[in-house]
C-alpha cells in the first residue's frame, strides 16, 4: 500500500477517534459536561493523538530502517566470486537497486506482469533491452547475479512494505482502542493530552540539534573516508589542485591551499567594498538623514539583501565581468584575460554584503545611548567628531561582530563565485586572474555523475568540513565579541 | 614688571578674541567644519553608491531580460488536403515534401500582399528552422485538421529573434550555415510586409525547458511548478515545526543545558553556508535514505532545514511581543498553561508568525546552492509532472536551478532566457514580500 494511503487512513481514523472519544466521554457523564474531569474536546483529542503518534513514529522509523536492512541482507547473499573484476560490492548494489526500480516501473506501466518480473532469467531475456524500452536506462548488461539479487531485493521490499502497512495500521488501531477504552468521565484527559503535546513541542525544538548532528555526521564520515584514500597532510598543505577526471587510481592532486587562497582573496575584496560603503551608509542613515530620507533609503538598500544570490551570480557573469574586461582587458590595460576573475566576484559579492553590514551596523549604532551623544555635543564637539570619537568606539565591538558575520557570509557564498570567479585553482596575487574557491569546488566535485567512492567526489566533503569549521568559528567569534562587550553601555 | 609681563601676552590674546567672533570662523573651526561636511558627504556618497548599485542591477536585469518575453514569429495560413498528406507520407524525403507545401503557401501569401522578394528554401530554413519537420509533426498528430485551413505561427530561429531584439547587430553577422547576412534583408522585408511580427512569448512563461539546441523554445513554466511543489513541502514542514519549536523555547523551556544547546544551535544554523545544507541533503536524503535525485521533495526537505532557523527566530520575536498580561489573564480565569498559549498567545502572535514564514519562504525560493548538489541542475525539465504525488517525487527543476542551467549553457541565446527567468523569480519574491508587508501593516498590534 502506498505510504500516502496509510497516512490518509490513519488521519481518517484519528478524526473518527476524536468524534467517538468525545461522545463516549459525554455519554459516561450522562451528557453533562460539568461532571467530566476535562473539557469534552480533550477526550476526543486524546483518542486522536494516541491513534496518530505511535503509528506515525513507527512509519517514519520503518521507512528509514527498511532500506538499510534490505540492502544489507541482499548484499550478504551476493557471493564474492560473482562480483566482476574491478567492481565493488557497493557498485554492484547500485546496479541491483536500479534493476529493481526498473522492474517496478515495468510492472507499473504494464510492460511486464508481476509474475514475469519475479521470474525472468537473463538466460532467456535481455533485461537491459526490455527495461530500455520503457525508459529505464541501465549502464551495463545485467548479469544473472545482479538480476537475481534485484528480484530478491524486490521480494524483500514487498514483504517489508506489507509488514509496515500491517504494523502501522495495527498500532493506529491499538492506540485508538486503548485510548477509547480509557475514556471515562474520571479520566484525566487534559493532563495526558497536554503532556503529549509538550513532548511533541520538545521534539520539534530538537530538530535544530538533529540537523546540526546530521550535518556534522555526514561531513565527518565522508571526510574520514576521504582521508583513508588520500593523505590528510597533502590535502591541507598541498599547493596544487588538479583532480583527474579520467578514472580512479591516483593522479589527482587535491591540495586545499589554492582554494583557500581564492576564497580569502575574493572575500577580502568583497569586504573592502562592503565595509566602507555599508558602514558609512549606516552612519549617514542613523545620524544624519532626516526620518523621511531614512524611511526611503534604508528599505531600498535592504532590497539588495533580499535578491537571490543566483541573480548576483548572473550579474557578475554577464554584466560586471564584460564591463571590467572592457576596461582592464586586452583592449584597455591588458591585465585581464577573461570576464571571470577574483575582481568580478569580489565586487559583486561586496555589493551583496553592503546591506548586511549596513543594517547590522545601523542597529548597533542606534543602540548607543543618546546620552553619550548629547554629552559629546554639549562639550562642543561637531557631529562628525561625536560619531568618530564617541559613537563608533562605543559601537565598535558590535561593528566588528557584524564584519565577522559578513566575512563568514562571503566565505560561504556559492553562486557568485561559481558563475563569476572562474574555475582554475591558482595561487596568484593578480586580482584580475580567474581563481576558484572552496564552495565552487564543492559544487563542481559533486555535480554530475560522480562515483561517491572516489577521492575526487569525497574531497568535496572534506572541503565542506573545512568550510563549516571556518564559518562556525567566525560566527562564534562574532557572537562572543558582541556578547562580551555589549553590556558596557546598557 | 608684573604689569608688563601680563600685558604682553594679553595684547595678542585680545586680538585673537576679536577674531573668534561667533560671526567669523577661525582657521581651526573652519577645518573642523570642513571635516564635518566631508564626513557627511562620505556618508551620503555611500548611500548613493548603494542605491546606484541597486539601480544598475535592476536596470541590467530588465534591459537584458525583457527580450525573453517577446518572440518573432511568421504567421501563415495553410491548407493541406488528404491527398497531399498521403502523397507526402509516401515519399522518401517526407519533410522535404512538407517544406515544398509550405513554400507554395508562402509564395501565395507573398503574392497576396504584393511583396516581391528573392529567397530560396535554404534561407527560409535558416530563418524558420526545420519547417517540414514541424508541419509533419503537426499533421501526423492532428490528422483531423487535414483539408481545413490552419493558422500556423512558426517561431523564428534564435538568431533572427536576436536580430529583432537588438541582441544581434547586423555588423556582427558573419555568413555561416546558421545565418547569412542576406537572410537579414529577407527578414526585414518580411517584417515590413507584416508576415513576420513580434508577439508576446507565452511559451516562455508556460513552457518547459528545451534542449541545449533550441533556446527559442525554452520556457520556465515547468520549473515554476517544481518550485511550487518545493515550497509546499517547505511550508507544510517548516511552519508547524518552527512554530512548535518556538512555543517550546519561548513558553515552556526550563533554563537548562539542553535548552541552551538548542538555542546556540539555532543561531548557528542560521549562519551556516547554504551549500553545507546541500551536502547534508546529498549525504542524508539521497545517499542514506535513498530518496530520488532532483525531486522537489528532497529539495523541499533541504530548504526546510535551512528555513527553520529563520522561522523560529521570527516566531519567537512575535511570541515575545505578546504582553505577559494576556497570559496572566488567561491563567487567572483558570486556563491551563497550554490553553493560555494555544488559545490566546498564539492567535495574537499569528500575523507576525505568518510574516516571518512568508519571508522565510521567499528566501528559500531564491536559494540555489543546495539545489545544485541534489541534482536539480543540468536536468532538462521537459514537461510538467503528471499528477500531484508525482509532482513531489518526479525529477524536476526549480526556478533558480533553471536559471543557473541556462546561464551555464554555452549558447549565448540562453543568457536572455536566464535574465527573463530572473524577472519572473523576482516578481514572485516581490509579491511574497509585499504580502508580508501588508500583513504586518494590517494586523500588527502595538501593545
Amino acid at each position: 500500500m502506498p505510504v500516502l494511503w496509510i497516512v490518509l487512513i490513519v488521519l481518517a481514523l484519528a478524526a473518527v477517534g476524536y468524534v467517538l472519544g468525545r461522545q463516549r466521554a459525554l455519554a459516561s457523564a450522562d451528557g453533562n459536561s460539568r461532571k467530566l474531569h476535562s473539557l469534552p474536546s480533550f477526550y476526543g483529542t486524546s483518542v486522536a493523538i494516541f491513534t496518530m503518534v505511535f503509528s506515525f513514529a513507527a512509519l517514519i522509523v520503518w521507512m528509514i530502517v527498511q532500506p538499510i536492512v534490505v540492502e544489507n541482507r541482499v548484499a550478504a547473499t551476493i557471493s564474492p566470486e560473482t562480483i566482476p573484476e574491478g567492481r565493488t560490492i557497493g557498485l554492484m548494489m547500485s546496479d541491483v537497486r536500479r534493476v529493481a526500480d526498473g522492474l517496478d516501473q515495468a510492472v507499473a506501466q504494464g510492460a511486464m506482469s508481476a509474475d514475469q518480473a519475479t521470474s525472468i532469467r537473463t538466460e532467456f531475456t535481455d533485461v537491459r533491452e526490455r527495461l530500455g524500452q520503457i525508459g529505464v536506462a541501465l549502464g551495463s548488461d545485467v548479469g544473472p547475479a545482479v538480476l537475481h539479487a534485484a528480484q530478491r531485493y524486490r521480494a524483500m521490499s514487498a514483504t517489508g512494505d506489507l509488514a509496515m502497512t500491517v504494523v502501522v495500521l495495527g498500532l493506529a488501531l491499538a492506540g485508538f482502542a486503548v485510548a477509547y477504552s480509557r475514556t471515562h468521565r474520571d479520566f484525566r484527559a487534559r493532563n495526558v493530552v497536554e503532556r503529549t503535546i509538550r513532548y511533541i513541542l520538545i521534539f520539534a525544538a530538537s530538530i535544530a540539534v538533529l540537523t546540526t548532528v546530521g550535518i556534522v555526521l555526514s561531513l565527518i564520515f565522508n571526510t574520514i573516508e576521504f582521508f583513508r584514500l588520500y593523505p590528510a597532510w597533502e590535502f591541507f598543505f598541498g599547493t596544487t589542485w588538479a583532480p583527474s577526471f579520467s578514472g580512479r587510481g591516483g593522479g589527482s592532486e587535491l591540495g586545499i591551499v589554492p582554494l583557500l587562497w581564492g576564497t580569502f582573496y575574493i572575500s577580502l575584496i568583497a569586504l573592502l567594498v562592503a565595509v566602507p560603503i555599508g558602514l558609512f551608509a549606516a552612519i549617514y542613515l542613523s545620524e544624519y538623514a532626516s526620518p523621511k530620507v531614512r524611511s526611503i533609503a534604508k528599505p531600498m538598500i535592504e532590497v539588495l539583501a533580499g535578491i537571490p544570490t543566483i541573480v548576483y551570480g548572473l550579474f557578475a557573469l554577464l554584466t560586471v565581468g564584460p564591463l571590467l574586461l572592457s576596461v582592464f582587458g586586452d583592449d584597455g590595460l591588458g591585465w585581464m584575460q577573461a570576464g571571470t576573475a577574483v575582481m568580478t566576484a569580489g565586487l559583486v559579492m561586496g555589493v551583496m554584503l553592503i546591506p548586511f553590514v549596513s543594517s547590522l551596523s545601523d542597529d548597533i549604532i542606534n543602540a548607543v545611548p543618546q546620552a553619550m551623544r548629547d554629552g559629546s555635543l554639549g562639550l562642543g564637539a561637531t557631529h562628525s567628531e561625536t560619531v568618530r570619537q564617541v559613537v563608533l568606539p562605543a559601537a565598535l565591538p558590535g561593528i566588528v561582530g557584524a564584519i565577522l558575520l559578513a566575512a563568514s557570509r562571503a566565505i560561504g557564498e556559492t553562486m557568485i563565485v561559481v558563475l563569476g570567479a572562474g574555475a582554475a585553482a591558482r595561487l596568484s596575487l593578480n586580482p584580475f586572474e580567474a581563481m576558484t574557491t572552496v564552495t565552487a569546488k564543492i559544487v563542481s566535485q559533486l555535480t554530475g555523475d560522480s562515483d561517491f567512492g572516489s577521492p575526487e567526489a569525497l574531497v568535496a566533503f572534506a572541503l565542506g568540513m573545512t568550510l563549516f569549521v571556518i564559518t562556525l568559528m567566525l560566527n562564534i567569534l562574532a557572537l562572543y565579541i558582541v556578547r562580551k562587550y555589549r553590556e558596557q553601555y546598557e | 614688571m608684573t604689569d608688563a609681563t601680563a600685558s604682553t601676552p594679553a595684547a595678542p590674546a585680545s586680538g585673537r578674541r576679536q577674531s573668534i567672533s561667533l560671526f567669523r570662523q577661525d582657521a581651526h573651526t573652519k577645518r573642523r567644519n570642513a571635516a564635518e561636511t566631508r564626513f557627511k558627504a562620505y556618508g551620503l556618497t555611500a548611500v548613493l553608491v548603494g542605491l546606484f548599485f541597486l539601480i544598475v542591477l535592476f536596470g541590467s536585469i530588465i534591459s537584458n531580460g525583457l527580450p525573453a518575453f517577446t518572440r518573432t514569429v511568421v504567421e501563415l495560413e495553410l491548407t493541406l488536403t488528404q491527398e497531399q498528406y498521403e502523397e507526402a507520407e509516401s515519399k522518401l524525403l517526407k519533410t522535404g515534401a512538407y517544406r515544398d507545401f509550405f513554400i507554395a503557401a508562402f509564395d501565395r501569401e507573398l503574392e497576396e500582399r504584393g511583396v516581391e522578394v528573392e529567397y530560396d528554401a535554404a534561407a527560409l530554413e535558416r530563418i524558420l528552422g526545420k519547417i517540414g519537420g514541424n508541419l509533419r509533426e503537426f499533421y501526423t498528430a492532428n490528422e483531423d485538421r487535414l483539408g481545413q485551413p490552419v493558422d500556423f505561427e512558426l517561431s523564428t530561429s534564435s538568431r533572427i529573434d536576436g536580430y529583432f531584439n537588438g541582441r544581434l547587430k547586423r555588423e556582427d553577422v558573419r555568413d555561416s550555415r546558421f545565418l547569412m547576412s542576406t537572410d537579414l534583408d529577407l527578414a526585414d522585408e518580411l517584417y515590413a510586409a507584416g508576415i513576420m511580427k513580434s508577439d508576446f512569448n507565452w511559451n516562455f512563461i508556460t513552457g518547459a525547458d528545451s534542449g541545449v539546441d533550441n533556446p527559442g523554445g525554452a520556457g520556465i513554466g515547468a520549473s515554476v511548478v517544481g518550485s511550487f511543489f518545493m515550497m509546499i513541502v517547505v511550508l507544510v514542514l517548516s511552519l508547524p515545526i518552527g512554530v512548535a519549536a518556538s512555543i517550546y523555547l519561548e513558553e515552556f523551556a526550563p533554563k537548562n543545558r539542553w535548552t541552551d544547546l538548542i538555542e546556540v544551535n539555532i543561531s548557528n544554523l542560521a549562519a551556516v553556508p547554504s551549500i553545507v545544507f546541500g551536502i547534508l541533503g546529498l549525504a542524508v536524503f539521497i545517499q542514506f535514505a535513498g530518496l530520488p535525485q532532483s525531486a522537489p521533495l528532497v529539495g523541499g526537505l533541504v530548504l526546510t532545514l535551512m528555513t527553520l532557523p529563520t522561522i523560529i527566530i521570527s516566531t519567537r520575536a512575535s511570541l515575545k511581543s505578546v504582553p505577559p498580561s494576556i497570559r496572566d489573564a488567561a491563567l487567572g480565569v483558570g486556563a491551563s498553561k497550554m490553553q493560555a498559549v494555544f488559545h490566546h498567545v498564539l492567535p495574537l502572535a499569528m500575523p507576525g508568525i505568518l510574516t516571518g514564514t512568508i519571508i522565510g519562504l521567499a528566501q528559500a525560493l531564491g536559494e540555489t546552492a543546495p539545489l545544485l548538489l541534489i541534482g536539480m541542475v543540468g536536468f532538462v525539465a521537459r514537461g510538467y509532472p503528471d499528477g500531484f504525488v508525482s509532482g513531489f517525487t518526479e525529477a524536476n527543476s526549480a526556478m533558480p536551478a533553471q536559471i543557473y542551467t541556462w546561464a551555464a549553457r554555452a549558447d549565448a541565446s540562453f543568457y536572455e532566457k536566464a535574465w527573463g527567468g530572473i524577472i519572473i523569480l523576482l516578481l514572485f519574491l516581490m509579491t511574497m514580500n509585499i504580502i508580508a508587508i501588508v500583513l504586518r501593516r494590517r494586523f500588527e498590534r502595538r501593545w
